[in-house]
């Protein structure tokens, strides 16, 4: 194992960490607003204490979202100077743009959390919301730089120097749109379902408080919506791939022959050696369908780019990435239509014993979503650190011992998310005394 | 374009000084508060920045972003021959900034705080310490492109005498500014006495470091000093910097909160600017290489053009925001 692992581990472990924080920290501000909204709208204190126990977590996942990204912009260059070094000037712009969003969203939240007796009513609710758009306009921006490693435009290579840069090309590259929005409405489901989730569990574990319900309600309404929609992006997306990198998309599929009507491969082992993905099952014509928009539409697969010479992904992880994004996308697709039948259909409270269990279920689906999207769009690329242009392991830092850097960061962001864990138990715990007095534990409202 | 972008990144330099800077001091304040009034110290210092601590970070970030996007051989080369002390750096802003968090969200108030406690002081400490180890590799020179091993690329460049002094010099200033602006915190004229009195010690401190720095040039023998004397800019700021401490005494005795929080950013403003004006435009400085300058490691000026466009509306959006965050949470110090 070399530097180059390492230097690659700790890029993963360092966004796979973030990520899950950003997610938080852009997202969840927006249900603690609509609990806000509730509580001035309607006065009903229970939206009251619901706001103030959600803007708790929000100030925890924050601030951890936000160190850690400040880790990630010197890890730019640390682990990938060779990256940076052409990609700073190409790129860089939405970074200044991010810088912007991210100082606005730092602001606000000082506002909101401290603000309580200081500002206005309405403007103190406008500070929240902008915590929110601020954090998803920042999370637009860095996706956008990410995309552009995907599909980069706005430069020439010419002898190993970056000529003819134009910033704005660049990061309005051709799969800007279709990544951010991807990733920006798994976000607001990952979350939603997330925080949905944990309070189905308390729900289940016999606290029947008012403010479990309420703040089950509230999360997985927006919930329900974006894991609705996410179904109509993700197939923009794939279709965006598909025209962009049919290698990612081939391995996404495990697709190794060049085929017309091509089947979607569900499940399954792929072996490069062989040649073929075993184990999976077909569904006939439906690849060519869903990355094309024709069920005729030929399909290039693995065996060609490599008889071209392409260099390809670990196709293995790819492709089993993708299946666990996809599998848990749909289930949380599933979980958002019981909540129409229930509530529309039926017109039934949501807070029966087997829905609550399968949304307690579906806590952690999100999260595992988000990370196996990642990994799709980031091993999928691979060698390529720019897609057809740099090599990962022609940037990575000529520094040694990148272990050490690695083992560091593995231990502190393990202690860190064991402990931001015991401190959502520690409120909820003290949530519970507090309630407790309020209304009485086992009173159904 | 580019003195303009030039012009933003001292802003961000100075402003992070100014403000982050002191929150790191805070930490540090904390870790050398006696048991006596520890609790007391801690409760001025955690109403005094929670607000405004992560919008204080920020200027980091921006400083940050401008270098990789303007100047990117600047921060890839700094990454490469300063990536240990830059580890260390960003292993301590994590934890301060977690622990800071935490301690603050923990909804129990129990044992657990001697950790947050521990380790928001020492991981202060620490970020402010490296700051001055990365500054000092930067201002002397000592690195080289072309390391005959490990420990003369990537350690003793930034791992000696002279840097160690520069260290201990900006955990003096830092920690000078807290204590100054924390004066206006205090609560009860019991607290104002004792920060003024950290005041006072934190300047003593500044001004022994500051001299330090200056006799570890020589020892080291790097040509720190001899930049500096050539420079009569330099000197006259140094100078006036220090000739301005007895006034700065006074204010600080006196207790005047917002005066002497001026005082203060004038002596920090004055010290930075003399380091910058000693050096302009250089930014990174080999032994075996030419140096790196703000001019011959810029971006194409169409990127240039576009990021002066981001800081010129970003600048628009956000002054006035932290106007509005210090009118709220400040006015009454």
């Amino acid at each position: 194992m070399d530097n180059l692992f390492f230097a690659r581990a700790t890029m993963s472990l360092s966004l796979g960490f973030h990520i899950i924080f950003a997610c938080i920290g852009m997202t969840m501000p927006f249900l603690m607003v609509i609990s806000h909204y509730l509580w001035l709208k309607r006065g009903e204190d229970v939206y009251y204490r619901l706001t103030k126990a959600w803007s708790k977590g929000v100030a925890i996942f924050f601030a951890i979202g936000a160190v850690s990204g400040t880790a990630l912009s010197f890890e730019l260059g640390l682990l990938w100077p060779g990256f940076m070094k052409h990609a700073g000037a190409i790129i860089g712009m939405p970074f200044s743009w991010e810088g912007t969003a991210f100082f606005v969203e730092s602001v606000c939240i000082g506002l909101f959390l401290y603000g309580w007796k200081r500002l206005n009513k309405w403007m103190h609710w406008f500070s929240g919301l902008i915590v929110g758009v601020a954090g998803v306009v920042s999370g637009i921006f860095v996706v956008c730089a990410n995309a552009w490693m995907n599909s980069p435009a706005g430069f020439e290579m010419v002898n190993g120097q970056a000529i003819n840069i134009d910033p704005l090309k660049a990061m309005f590259n051709p799969a800007w749109i279709s990544q951010t929005l991807h990733m920006s409405i798994a976000a607001f489901e990952a979350t939603a379902f997330g925080v949905a989730g944990i309070h189905a569990i308390l729900l289940l574990k016999k606290n029947n408080y008012d403010i479990h319900k309420k703040a089950m309600t509230i999360a997985l309404s927006v919930g329900v919506v974006f894991a609705l929609l996410q179904f109509v992006s993700g197939d923009y997306s794939a279709k965006d791939v598909a025209k962009r990198q049919p290698i990612k998309l081939a391995a996404m599929e495990g697709q190794f022959k060049t085929e017309k009507g091509a089947g979607l491969t569900i499940g399954g082992l792929p072996n490069v050696k062989e040649g073929k993905t075993k184990f999976g099952i077909k569904i006939p014509y439906a690849l060519s369908f869903l990355a094309y928009g024709d069920f005729n539409a030929e399909v290039k697969g693995l065996n060609d780019f490599i008889k071209e010479n392409n260099p390809i992904p670990p196709v293995a992880v790819v492709h089993i990435a993708f299946q666990i994004m996809v599998g848990c996308g749909s289930l949380l697709a599933l979980a958002s239509l019981l909540f129409i039948v229930i509530r529309f259909k039926f017109k039934k409270e949501l807070f029966n014993k087997k829905y609550l269990k399968f949304i307690a279920v579906c806590t952690p689906l999100g999260f595992i979503a988000v990370e196996a999207g990642w990994v799709v769009t980031e091993v999928g690329r691979q060698p390529w650190i720019i897609y057809n242009v740099l090599k990962v392991s022609e940037s990575v830092s000529p520094v040694q011992g990148q272990l050490f850097h690695f083992l560091a960061f593995a231990c502190i962001y393990l202690i860190l998310a064991c402990v931001a864990f015991w401190l959502m138990q520690r409120q909820i715990k003290m949530l519970h005394v507090k309630e407790e007095k309020i209304n009485p534990s086992g009173s159904w409202k | 374009m580019i003195s303009i972008i030039i012009f933003f990144l001292l802003v961000s330099i100075i402003i992070y000084v100014l403000l982050g800077g002191a929150d790191f001091g805070a930490g540090i304040i904390e870790l050398f508060a006696g048991p006596k009034n520890k609790q007391q110290t801690i409760k001025v210092i955690n109403d005094a920045i929670a607000p405004v601590w992560e919008a204080n970070h920020m200027w980091l970030i921006i400083a940050v972003v401008i270098l990789f996007n303007a100047f990117p051989k600047i921060y890839t080369t700094v990454s490469v021959y300063l990536y240990i002390p830059l580890i260390i750096l960003l292993l301590g802003i994590v934890l301060r900034g977690t622990s800071f968090v935490f301690r603050h969200y923990d909804a129990y108030k129990d044992s657990s705080h001697k950790i947050y406690n521990i380790v928001f002081a020492v991981s202060s400490l620490t970020v402010s310490f490296t700051f001055g180890l990365i500054i000092g590799a930067l201002m002397s020179n000592k690195l080289t492109a072309y390391p005959a091993n490990f420990y003369d690329g990537y350690i003793h460049p930034w791992l000696n005498i002279f840097t160690i002094s520069v260290g201990a010099f900006v955990t003096a200033l830092f920690t000078f500014a807290a204590s100054v602006y924390l004066i206006g915190e205090a609560l009860n004229p019991e607290d104002k006495k004792a920060f003024i009195t950290k005041a006072k010690i934190a300047s003593i401190t500044l001004v022994c470091t500051g001299g330090v720095v200056f006799i570890s040039s020589v020892i080291d023998g790097n040509d720190f000093m001899l930049v500096f004397l050539s420079n009569w800019k330099s000197q006259a700021l140094i100078i006036a910097s220090t000739l301005a401490i007895p006034f700065t005494w006074k204010i600080i005795s006196l207790g005047m909160g917002w005066m002497a929080r001026a005082f203060a950013g004038v002596h920090i403003v004055l010290v930075l600017s003399a380091f910058y004006v000693a050096f302009f435009p250089v930014v990174v400085r080999f032994k075996d290489m030419e140096s790196l300058t703000l001019f011959n490691s810029a971006a194409p000026e169409i990127t240039l053009i576009y990021l002066v466009y981001a800081l010129l509306i970003g600048s628009c959006i956000i002054f006035p925001m932290l106007g509005y965050l210090m009118k709220v949470f400040k006015h009454n110090a």
